[in-house]
């Protein structure tokens, strides 16, 4: 997994409530088993004007089409972002468009541990903060860039002002080091078996052969 | 110490604790499907690791395939026929069990897993999937997880989670005749918003809960990741119980008594400790649709589409954007709004009871002229029941089409779909822009307001049918 630890990029505001996984990665953009190349089908329904036919074009309108924001590498959303659905397509699409972070006020909790694991930063800030932070942006957004340092868990705004996040320290070691959670968890073979002796006396009945 | 059902559950999954607070906890169940399963199964090839216990590991075709009679591994959706053929490979490899089609057992997983008797109360159980959270209406701690998540339960039997913290969803009183689990949930997501539940798990308990079906459990809790919640869990009850016995799966002889004495204990102690707590008079409930784009956006079916929120942020930006999506706008009434399709189906909505509830106002009706009508039931054994009480003759006389199980329409993946500005009523879970096709607009409801809408072309409350 890709480490984080510092990161410096323009930030591009995306500011609408319940941004969906839906939304990140439409399922008819989901066409192979692969985790790779799904950057260019990153918000496809919001990103492009008649996507799939021979119309098709970008849509001026949206954000990271706009050549300030078009190297854009951290996101700033709304509440609840990454709302519903499980596929880890939305995260492997974002990754490979190029996003290395996420700014929300609160993030769906599926989503939140599939950033985690792609090596992809979902910072919780308050939503007036992430407000202040996208007007500042837009002054000039390729100048005012945002820097996170996942070490010191702190966005540091274009303004110098700072702003502390909180992460678990699992997945910020987890992170900053670019570890396998697998790796990691195999290491506790021994806990493992020790609590399925136990559990299959407790109960005998949740285990099938 | 007084616990809780969710405590419970959880504690007694705990292998280990992290320094950091989250638990390391064994996954008793993995379900998988073609759809993300699929990511999971190939990256374990590709990194030559193995399946830890494959006899607790299930898997079903039921994202992709096609629900047309008579369909085969070909898909109407571009590429579906890799995630099959690739899920179909690993599987056998693997060594697990596979609910593949033509097999009696194949369906959408949520209406599956209890069905065999696969989830069972006081488990964990995990899914690439998000609404693995229905399971909770058998007393499961079950929740989705996305295709590297699932890939480590795989490998390890575990998973590791921070505990949520608890809310309990009181439902005082009784539902009013004519109103759902599908109504209490979409109630409660509007009044306390999609992110209402996040960081929480969920009890929902309260007399209505258990008057309650276990099949409307099921419903209940699925939708609890609409409210963002970590997941929903109902107190297993003698219901359960019964509605376990003798599956496939569901412990036998010795085991079952084993089991039942454990299950006997799975419910929250007297004073135990939530975070939060939420009470709803069910006198309060209507049959509840969505006008919007976000399953907060949902009223009482003789309500109107609410006015902008004032304040000028994000939250006005997004209903501004759903509104222009829907086609609609503010103080319009949702009912009477004309639809031309209506669908039944999903793992929110496909169950047996469901489609009794539909098939009660279909029968002697036509469904109304330009709008297209389809069930999908939830899984073949659910079809076959159907179509041994003559469900399938009802809806097939009222116009429905009459499919194969699966998750169908849905959601959209390229293949089937509905057509831009197209309203569709429907059973299913998720309202958002393009769910069940590009420029396609969803109302979620239940099977009963789907049925009735059907009939009359336009949004109906089930409740004003009266009699033939």
């Amino acid at each position: 997994m890709k480490k984080f630890v510092t990161h410096r990029g323009t930030a591009a505001p995306l500011l609408k409530i319940n941004i969906d996984t839906d939304a990140i990665m439409p399922s008819r953009e989901m066409k192979t088993v692969s985790k790779t190349g799904l950057g260019k089908s990153l918000f496809a329904s919001w990103r492009f004007i008649d996507r799939g036919t021979d119309q098709e074009k970008l849509n001026p309108e949206f954000v990271l089409n706009q050549q300030e924001y078009s190297q854009a590498s951290i996101l700033l959303t709304g509440r609840n972002m990454g709302c519903g659905s499980s596929r880890e397509f939305a995260v492997w699409a974002l990754v490979d468009f190029g996003i290395r972070a996420i700014i929300a006020p609160s993030f769906g909790a599926i989503f939140f541990t599939n950033c985690i694991r792609n090596g992809l930063l979902p910072i919780v800030l308050d939503e007036q903060v992430i407000a202040s932070l996208a007007d500042y942006v837009a002054l000039n957004p390729q100048a005012n860039q945002l820097n996170i340092d996942l070490k010191t868990c702190h966005v540091i705004g274009p303004d110098g002002m700072t702003y502390p996040f909180e992460l678990q320290s699992g997945f910020q070691v987890m992170l900053l080091e670019g570890l396998d959670a697998i790796d990691v968890t195999n290491k506790l073979g021994k806990e493992i078996d020790a609590f399925k002796t136990t559990d299959i006396q407790k109960r005998p009945w949740a285990y099938l052969n | 110490m007084k616990y809780t059902l969710f405590d419970k559950v959880w504690n007694d999954h705990v292998v280990t604790q992290q320094d950091d607070g989250a638990d390391l906890l064994h996954i008793d169940r993995i379900f998988l499907h073609e759809r993300t399963g699929s990511a999971a199964l190939a990256s374990i090839e590709e990194g030559e690791r193995k399946i830890k216990n494959p006899a607790h590991v299930f898997c079903t075709m039921d994202h992709i395939v096609d629900t047309f009679p008579g369909r085969t591994d070909q898909t109407t959706m571009p590429g579906g026929s890799e995630f099959i053929k690739v899920t179909r490979d690993l599987s056998l490899k693997g060594n697990i069990t596979l609910f593949d089609l033509g097999d009696e057992r194949q369906g959408i997983s949520h209406v599956v897993s209890p069905e065999q008797g696969i989830a069972l109360p006081g488990c964990t159980v995990i899914c690439p999937d998000s609404h693995t959270c229905t399971l909770g209406g058998l007393g499961a701690l079950a929740t989705g997880v996305g295709s590297s998540e699932c890939e480590h339960a795989l490998v390890t039997e575990t998973l590791r989670f921070s505990k949520p913290k608890q809310m309990r969803v009181v439902f005082a009183g009784q539902l009013k005749s004519g109103v759902s689990a599908k109504d209490m949930i979409l109630h409660l997501i509007a009044a306390y918003s999609a992110a209402g539940g996040s960081g929480y798990a969920i009890e929902f308990a309260g007399p209505a809960v258990d008057s309650l079906t276990v099949e409307a459990r099921l419903t209940l809790c699925n939708m609890a990741v609409e409210f963002s919640a970590f997941t929903g869990i109902i107190a297993p009850d003698d219901k359960v119980f019964e509605y376990l016995k003798g599956r496939p799966y569901a412990p036998s002889g010795e085991s079952w008594q084993q089991a039942k004495e454990y299950w006997g204990a799975l419910s929250t102690d007297d004073g135990a400790h939530f975070d939060q707590e939420i009470v709803i008079d069910c006198a309060t409930i209507s049959p509840t649709v969505t006008w919007g784009t976000s399953p907060q956006e949902a009223i009482s079916i003789d309500g109107q589409v609410p006015s902008l929120v004032p304040e000028n942020g994000d939250a006005r930006r997004s209903m501004e954007q759903s509104l222009a999506y829907m086609g609609l706008k503010p103080g319009q009434s949702i009912q009477g709004l004309p639809i031309q399709v209506a669908f039944i189906g999903s793992c929110t909505n496909s169950r047996l009871s469901d489609l009794r509830i539909a098939a009660a106002i279909l029968k002697g009706r036509k469904v109304a002229s330009g709008v297209r009508a389809i069930c999908v039931p939830g899984s073949t054994q659910v079809k076959q029941a159907a179509e041994k009480e003559g469900l399938d003759q009802i809806f097939l006389n009222a116009g429905f089409e009459w499919r194969e199980s699966g998750c169908s329409m849905c959601f959209y993946a390229g293949g089937e779909g509905f057509v831009s500005g197209e309203r569709v009523i429907t059973s299913t879970n998720r309202n958002f822009e393009g769910r069940q096709g590009p420029g396609c607009r969803s109302h979620l409801a239940s099977p009963a307001t789907v049925a009735a809408s059907a009939i009359n072309g336009a949004i109906t409350d089930s409740r004003k049918m009266g009699a033939l």
